[in-house]
């Protein structure tokens, strides 16, 4: 697909020319600031702006605090108190650095829902939204690995029952357990190499982000109602869009300010709310804490990992097809993995020719269930494996699975569609009026 | 539609984790009220020196508070000693737990040198009494409105209710319990060993708390402070539960601090950044709202 028709970068005086023959870079800068985007986006499209800066907060902090830290299981934790203690503006930098992580997954959650909700990942979006969800499981991986280098109890027996999961794969399981471990356990070689990956993935994470971005520049940014920006001309573009400098990057800078301000807030005045008082007890191997619970971000997963016990039939079909080699442990593992896969594979399984929920009248509903369905997973991951909560993850995990694979394909072929405005134009000025620019100009606008 | 779920959405991803750590808190917790409480609270100075001289006659006995460097005595946000009377103090602190504060001893001398306000408090392990450096951040009292936790943000984590509860909740035995059950009722901890015979038939306790190590450490009117405040048994054990939250969380005021600032100032920005918003949009849409 062409991408939107639109101004590019010419260099006007000598010097310019002169870079621009040879490196293009400040072209590749104008066309990448000044890129149409369709001017009827609305709050949920701010979400991408927070997390590119989360990343680059938790990069400068977590820079910082390395500078601090003791990666050895005898030092860990003291250092971490050093950095509270004695580093200037050391509690700070932690403090931001640890409920950074949080605000790095409530923007995620909100920017994927937002994808679902709107079909940003259907074509030609595929390679955004598959990007993205390899974004999110690497941001998963650095999340729980950073958890791990503070050394306190949770730190400790967070990393042992997460990494216990690989050893439920048959056969090979336990010597990648070993493996992934640098041991039979838990200890200094797990911590080193956690650290060394917790610094790498970052980076790596940074990357994706700039293909993530490329991806969706090319094929131009989804919007609510899911109507393509019109691209036969540069005039018609003009249309239903506005340059994101300076439209846009106001508007993310306004949103971003007000994230902030409650993520400061947090930060400053309950910074430990969504961490867990276990993490402030040094790891013990000898002592195991009453309940082991994964950060919040985790427990939706977590509680579908822990739903297929060996009483689910399902389980029971599965460990008697397969001769007892997929047991309820290894059933969960695929279970907890097979949640986000079916997510990466949602462009394919969502047979509705309209993109964005506005227009479709039953999947709104099935929707907002979904919503709901993931917040009921995270409240059932805090709780206890104990009925009656064992059975309702079970009922929402299924449903978890029910979305993906069998309503929204079915969805597209019974659902009767909602009518779409024809373009962006006409539905920006449904919700604004007609707007003085325009009328100035004098513009035809056909769709009217 | 949309927009009320996302908010939703955001208010639960924010609010339901703290309910996993509701469970299994059986015990009542005294909300005493701190004066460090809420994003304007602060350390109470003296409450501080009662509490830090409460730790020396008493607790440190058995307990360290290794990661509490000495000199911080004199910090302005907390105890506030002059550092001269700090320099006094170290020096004259004992170090009981030899094994566990090997780099105290001089090999010249063969001998274990005195403290100086650049060490940290010694680690103290010679009882099996944990440290307590962390200990007011490291349990949890408060976890309400219905296990969301929120009521943090005005009275803190509930860490030094918890201490302070602790201290003052140890009482009789119950009839239930057999005469020589091992340590000593205490209706707040949950942690320790509880009799077979206290436990109902459905599996419930038949009492709060449970049977801790420690001996009753604070009997009240047991210490005499300098500024002549009431040393009644609970009134001992909130300052010296105070003291330990200054020990876990010796920084608090200046984050709190720049919290405010940090929120002041983005809350101008927002405002700015609204009207420049504002401002840019407005040629580009029109004038009636629908």
């Amino acid at each position: 697909m062409a991408g939107i028709p639109h101004d590019h970068y010419e260099p006007k005086s000598n010097p310019e020319k002169w870079l621009h023959s040879r490196l293009p870079v400040v072209g590749l800068l104008y066309d990448t600031l000044m890129i149409p985007t369709p001017k009827n986006l609305n709050w949920m499209w701010i979400w991408g702006i927070v997390l590119t800066f989360c990343l680059a907060l938790q990069i400068v902090t977590g820079i910082v605090l390395v500078m601090h830290y003791t990666p050895h299981v005898d030092m860990a934790f003291a250092s971490v108190e050093h950095i509270m203690r004695n580093v200037n503006g050391g509690f700070m930098l932690r403090y931001l650095h640890a409920n950074g992580a949080s605000l790095f997954f409530v923007a995620v959650y909100l920017h994927i829902f937002r994808g679902l909700y709107y079909g940003s990942y259907k074509a030609p979006r595929e390679v955004t939204w598959i990007i993205g969800i390899l974004i999110f499981v690497l941001m998963m991986g650095t999340g729980f690995m950073g958890y791990v280098l503070p050394w306190g109890q949770m730190s400790f027996w967070g990393a042992t029952v997460i990494t216990g999961l690989f050893g439920a794969i048959p056969f090979i399981g336990e010597p990648i357990q070993t493996w992934l471990l640098g041991g039979p356990a838990v200890d200094n070689a797990t911590l080193n190499r956690f650290f060394s990956l917790h610094y790498l993935l970052p980076f790596v994470i940074a990357g994706l982000v700039i293909v993530h971005i490329w991806a969706f520049h090319s094929t131009g940014n989804n919007n609510p109602t899911g109507v393509e920006v019109r691209r036969a001309s540069k005039a018609e573009a003009e249309k239903d869009t506005l340059p994101f400098w300076p439209y846009f990057v106001m508007k993310d800078l306004f949103a971003l300010a007000v994230v902030m301000l409650v993520f400061w807030a947090i930060v400053g005045f309950m910074p430990n709310y969504l961490g867990h008082p276990d993490n402030y007890i040094e790891a013990n191997p000898l002592s195991t804490p009453a309940h082991i619970v994964p950060e919040w971000y985790f427990l939706p997963f977590y509680a579908i990992l822990r739903a297929f016990t060996s009483e689910v039939w399902v389980v029971q079909i599965a460990s008697f097809l397969t001769g007892g080699i997929v047991d309820a442990k290894f059933f969960g593992v695929v279970a907890m993995f097979g949640a986000i896969a079916v997510m990466a594979l949602v462009p394919w399984l969502d047979t509705s020719n309209v993109r964005s929920g506005r227009y479709r009248p039953m999947f709104k509903w099935w929707f907002a269930l979904l919503v709901v369905d993931f917040m009921a997973l995270m409240w059932l991951g805090a709780m206890p494996a104990e009925e009656p909560y064992a059975s309702f993850s079970l009922i929402a995990s299924a449903y978890w699975f029910a979305y993906f694979l069998v309503i929204l394909p079915i969805l597209g072929v019974i659902e009767k569609p909602d009518a779409l405005p024809a373009t962006i134009e006409e539905d920006f000025d449904s919700h604004y009026g007609k707007s003085d620019t325009a009328d100035a100009a004098g513009a035809a606008t056909p769709a009217e | 539609m949309f927009k009320k779920l996302a908010i939703g959405t955001a208010l639960a991803l924010a609010l339901a984790p703290v309910s996993a750590f509701a469970a299994g808190a059986e015990s009542h917790v005294e909300d005493y009220d701190f004066s460090f409480e809420g994003p304007f609270g602060a350390y109470d100075q003296n409450q501080l020196q009662r509490g830090l001289q409460i730790y020396t006659e008493v607790c440190s006995a058995c307990h360290g508070l290794r990661y509490v460097p000495i000199r911080t005595l004199s910090d302005e946000s907390g105890p506030g000693i002059p550092e001269d009377q700090v320099r006094a103090y170290a020096n004259q602190f004992p170090v009981l737990d030899e094994d566990n504060n090997r780099q105290l001893y001089v090999q010249e001398t063969g001998e274990f040198r005195a403290l100086v306000p650049s060490d940290n408090f010694p680690a103290n392990t010679s009882a099996a009494a944990p440290d307590l450096s962390l200990m007011a951040k490291a349990r949890a009292g408060f976890h309400g409105p219905y296990g969301l936790g929120i009521n943090q943000f005005v009275k803190g984590i509930g860490g030094a209710e918890y201490i302070a509860s602790l201290l003052a909740g140890y009482e009789e035995a119950p009839e239930c319990a057999p005469e020589d059950f091992p340590g000593h009722y205490n209706t707040v901890f949950a942690a320790g060993g509880f009799p077979a015979s206290c436990i109902d038939e459905e599996g419930h306790h038949m009492v709060p708390g449970s049977w801790i190590g420690m001996a009753p450490p604070l009997q009240g009117e047991d210490i005499e402070f300098a500024d002549g405040h009431s040393n009644e048994l609970h009134h001992e054990a909130e300052d010296v539960a105070a003291f330990l939250m200054w020990a876990a969380e010796p920084q608090m005021m200046a984050r709190k601090q720049a919290g405010f600032v940090g929120v002041l100032f983005l809350a101008v920005l927002a405002a700015l950044l609204y009207l420049t918003n504002k401002r840019i949009w407005a040629p580009h849409k029109g004038k009636h709202k629908k």
